[in-house]
């Protein structure tokens, strides 16, 4: 069977679970039968798609459906980089529908959320397969929507419906954009088929518009900054494990998009492009770190730490675009292998990371990081594999976010070959700016996993919390251990990415499987090379004869007690560190400018008995400065053209009578 | 053979530098105490505490997981192996390729995540201060970091520590300014990683001016010997870094004999003494800033080396 039939025949198999679903979503038994057939199509989807990545370069398929536009049908096509990214939702598929089979039972309304899942991921699966622009809309918007639908599943939660609404706003916004993109780039001819496109001359300025409107349409479903503000609504909203969907996977399929039509179907870019893309690219890493930062909410933080990682791929897409236009074939391979890699980083442990908080929201039923802490005693197995997500989201070695940040800063180290003096300015502010939202991010988790899940618990929910469920851990741990695999293994994985830079930009890395112990060689040993697998054995046996020789020689005594805090032992949960006291410093450093951050003390007059009181002001700039003042105007716009609703008939008509001489009037003085 | 000789070399660097870390601690604080006219407590003095501390019992908090218990050993081997990547006395050991200088810095990283998460287990408020303090001047001084990585690589064309090394050991150089300002800025972000006035007082014990003291305040016993221990490599392993990169004089080149190998350890001990008698003249000259400072004291060695790495991307020849 071709690859692309399986694929569809999968994508066919979601749907109809989708519609089996409808009838059978208020039976007791729905959630685990829906959960094991997801997983099992996913399954057989995730092995059809590594299958035809690791198959090798001229392994395409094509299928024409007899749907969609009479005469056109609709076309779908497997090639390398379809193949990854099916890999990418299809992994994220399985893992959480494993988890869903254990999550799912706490879900309060089933029926909403049951029929929904498989048709959004048959919606992502569709949307990487679809080879015309009508089909790839059509799937797009079905993706959309599917999502929305989870997004508002618990609809009368506070804050959800205007999550979902915010979201509905925006994915039209977005698909606006694309349907733009795809009306220029099919030209004239109008042929919406892909293999038509990616043939045909676009002249610079229909490029240049492409460009922006593909910024503006993948980029607002990927969360690109100023774009991202419908994201830590929407993601935390839905269940936990449709978050990690949406947040580790959904982001991608946009990327994917965004690749698909500026790398293959656009042709040779322009090298301001790159600029262009660089600039969002690190401008959105930093601003989605700090954003993380300053949020208290478990959920929250993580869907602003994808702002951040979307970011960190963008500015590594930006550099290809860079190297490709100069054509640096060897430079713009290493660029793209790493933002590529990133992409199946993030959707590992961002994955990881929500299951993680799904636990915690299952086990204590809060989301709020200041009312938990001390998890770690209460739920061993859950934080610690959350703690693995932690670290390597963190980009620490040896976990795979590392492999992919340092392939980045390589790739930033090959662009003084870049000739323009713009790229030359930019390439290391944007690497300077990369550089510190690794830092922060490393922060942020430090932040996240330690008020979470250490310390003394804050509240009556964090100390009766208890382990969740098998599936849920299982699904947690098939995920470590593949952000450790990818680590201390990224060879094997730059080899399966080479297809896909062969393909687009007709360059490669070199071969990493020829290299000795496994090591990784972007260009060359003597500039650099790294070695997850040798990182990790180093540490294993450092750490283990450290802990041979304490053991053999030193005490051994233990004695437990109160802890010391330089005398204060008795102070109560509350005096711990929480997120707020915790982001403090960093939000004075950066938070003064970028959010106008003010802290206020109210302080009694002496002799008051009053506790004195923190108050903490932010402002979200991008809200208040872009989307109140839009909000603002169509808000003020349609109160006026309201009055237009309740005239009486005699002004309609002269309404329409002077409407129709200013049209006669226009008319005769414009022939 | 040849693979042998160069594993009983890299054993003999990783045992060095476990060896020599104490003592230059030690000598540090000696010279300090000198140069305030007090007569000081002995050079070996750490290692004395050391084997106190391993002799103690270890009293541990009710509330800490087993997360505060593996951090001192996690902790000591990352940075153990970091300090076995950078080339003290020899270029081209076994281990230098391994992983390069962006890996050193995130194994460094690695050691500070877990040393802050311990900071916050046991649930007090110094360990949540410390920690707090220690991830935000750690926020500024790593990317400051990797834009002097940058800068080093644009010169040398190589990440990799024995190589640059090597081409700066070997080959004329010359007086460059992006190399002057990548100097001066990891100098700073060397006092700030290793918690030296002026971003932080080792010496102190009050608990509201420290930062990396509050984060370990909990520890006791030999947890405690090996937190210390790994901060006493730390230093040694920036100082090596500045030596291999700035100052690569004498240093043994890749397959040369034992006679160069012990040439290249003399040299080596020599820079270190240097490197540690002017450390100690700083931190006696200058005064410790305040917390709310030190954005600044990092934010200019951020600066410095964007600008090193910009001249750099301007021209080759700066």
């Amino acid at each position: 069977m071709a690859p692309v039939v399986l694929q569809m025949s999968c994508v066919a198999g979601l749907l109809g679970i989708a519609g089996l679903t409808i009838f059978l979503s208020r039976a007791k038994s729905a959630t685990a039968i829906v959960y094991s057939l997801t997983l099992a199509v996913s399954l057989l989807a995730l092995f059809g798609s590594i299958r035809s990545l690791l198959g090798g370069v001229p392994d395409i398929s094509d299928l024409t459906l007899p749907i969609g536009l009479p005469w056109l049908g609709a076309h779908f096509r497997m090639d390398a980089l379809a193949s990854f990214f099916l890999v990418v939702v299809n992994l994220g598929g399985a893992s959480a529908s494993l988890y869903g089979l254990g999550y799912g039972h706490h879900e309060p309304a089933p029926h909403r959320v049951l029929p929904f899942f498989p048709a959004f991921l048959a919606g992502m699966n569709l949307v990487v397969l679809a080879d015309d622009a009508f089909s790839y809309l059509l799937c797009w918007e079905f993706m959309s929507l599917a999502s929305w639908a989870l997004v508002m599943a618990h609809h009368r939660e506070p804050g959800n419906a205007k999550a979902g609404y915010v979201y509905l706003v925006m994915a039209s916004f977005g698909t606006l954009a694309l349907l733009l993109a795809f009306g220029l780039l099919a030209g004239p001819a109008g042929d919406y088929g892909f293999a038509a496109i990616r043939i045909a001359q676009h002249t610079p300025y229909a490029a240049t518009l492409v460009l922006i409107l593909m910024l503006l349409g993948a980029g607002s479903k990927a969360g690109l900054v100023p774009l991202h503000v419908w994201l830590p609504l929407a993601h935390p909203a839905a269940p936990s494990h449709v978050s990690a969907l949406m947040s580790g996977v959904m982001t991608k399929v946009a990327i994917y998009g965004f690749i698909r039509v500026i790398f293959d179907l656009l042709g040779q870019p322009t090298w301001w492009a790159s600029v262009v893309v660089l600039i969002l690219g690190g401008i959105t890493a930093v601003m989605g770190i700090l954003y993380a930062m300053m949020e208290k909410d478990l959920k929250r933080l993580l869907a602003y730490s994808t702002i951040e990682n979307i970011g960190v791929i963008f500015a590594s897409l930006g550099l290809a675009l860079a190297f490709q236009a100069n054509g640096l074939k060897l430079a713009a391979a290493l660029a793209f292998t790493a933002a590529l890699f990133h992409v199946l980083n993030h959707s590992l442990f961002k994955s990881l990371l929500f299951f993680g908080a799904g636990a915690v929201l299952t086990a204590t039923g809060e989301r709020d990081m200041e009312k938990l802490g001390g998890l770690i005693h209460r739920m061993p197995q859950t934080s610690f594999a959350v703690l693995v997500g932690c670290v390597a989201i963190s980009a620490l070695p040896p976990f795979n976010g590392f492999v992919s940040e340092w392939l980045m800063f390589q790739a930033v180290l090959q662009s003084p070959e870049l000739p323009q003096w713009a790229l030359k300015i930019t390439v290391p502010a944007v690497g300077a700016l990369l550089a510190l939202a690794a830092a922060l991010a490393a922060a942020c988790f430090v932040k996240a996993y330690g008020v979470t899940f250490l310390g003394r618990p804050r509240g009556a929910a964090a100390e009766t919390a208890h382990e969740v469920d098998r599936y849920s851990l299982v699904a947690m741990f098939i995920l470590a251990a593949l952000c450790l695999l990818a680590g201390i293994l990224p060879g094997l994985v730059i080899d399966a990415l080479s297809p896909i830079t062969t393909a687009i930009l007709s360059g490669r890395m070199p071969i990493q499987a020829n290299e000795p112990w496994l090591s990784i060689v972007p260009i060359a040993e003597s500039r650099s090379s790294y070695n997850g697998l040798l990182v990790m054995v180093f540490i294993t046996i450092s750490a283990s004869l450290a802990v041979f020789f304490i053991h053999r020689f030193a005490s051994h005594a233990l004695r437990r007690g109160p802890a010391w805090g330089c005398g204060f032992s008795d102070s109560t949960p509350a005096a711990q560190y929480s997120a707020g006291s915790f982001a403090q410093p960093i939000r004075r450093v950066f938070g003064t400018l970028l959010f106008h951050a003010r802290d206020h003390v109210e302080m009694p007059a002496p002799g008051d008995t009053r506790p004195a009181r923190l108050r903490i002001e932010l402002h979200d700039l991008v809200w208040e400065g872009m989307y109140a003042p839009i909000a603002g105007a169509v808000g003020y716009s349609a109160d006026w053209l309201n009055r237009l609703q309740f005239l009486t008939i005699r002004q309609y008509l002269s309404l329409v009578f002077a409407t129709l001489v200013t049209l006669l009037l226009v008319l005769a003085i414009w022939s | 053979m040849v693979v042998i000789s160069d594993i009983i070399v890299q054993g003999v660097q990783m045992l060095l530098v476990l060896l020599l870390a104490p003592l230059l601690t030690g000598f540090v604080r000696k010279i300090k105490a000198r140069l305030v006219r007090r007569q000081g407590a002995s050079m070996f003095q750490p290692y004395r505490d050391l084997l106190r501390l391993l002799r103690k019992e270890v009293v541990l908090a009710d509330n800490a997981s087993w997360l505060f218990r593996v951090t001192p050993y996690v902790t000591f081997a990352a940075i153990w192996v970091a300090a076995a990547l950078v080339p003290t006395f020899a270029t081209g050991l076994p281990f230098n390729w391994t992983a390069d200088l962006i890996a050193i810095v995130a194994l460094l990283g690695s050691a500070r995540f877990f040393l802050a998460l311990a900071g916050m287990d046991v649930g007090t408020s110094f360990g949540g201060i410390g920690s707090s303090r220690e991830v935000m001047i750690a926020a500024l001084a790593e990317p400051a970091m990797l834009l002097i990585v940058f800068c080093m690589a644009l010169v040398a064309g190589s990440t990799q520590l024995s190589t640059v090394a090597n081409f700066l050991a070997s080959s004329y150089v010359g007086l460059r300014v992006s190399l002057g300002m990548a100097l001066i800025a990891l100098i700073m972000v060397a006092l700030a990683e290793n918690a030296r006035i002026p971003v932080d007082n080792p010496a102190t014990h009050l608990e509201l001016t420290m930062v990396h003291e509050a984060m370990v305040l909990e520890y006791s016993g030999r947890h405690l010997a090996m937190i210390e221990f790994g901060a006493f490599l730390k230093l040694l392993l920036y100082i090596s870094l500045i030596a291999c990169v700035f100052l690569p004089w004498k240093i043994a080149l890749f397959g040369t004999g034992p006679l160069a190998y012990a040439i290249g350890a003399g040299a080596y001990i020599v820079k270190l003494a240097v490197a540690g008698f002017l450390l100690a003249l700083f931190e006696t000259a200058t005064a410790k800033m305040r917390v709310f400072r030190i954005p600044q004291f990092l934010g200019a060695a951020l600066m410095l080396g964007l600008l090193g790495t910009l001249l750099l991307f301007v021209s080759r020849s700066f």
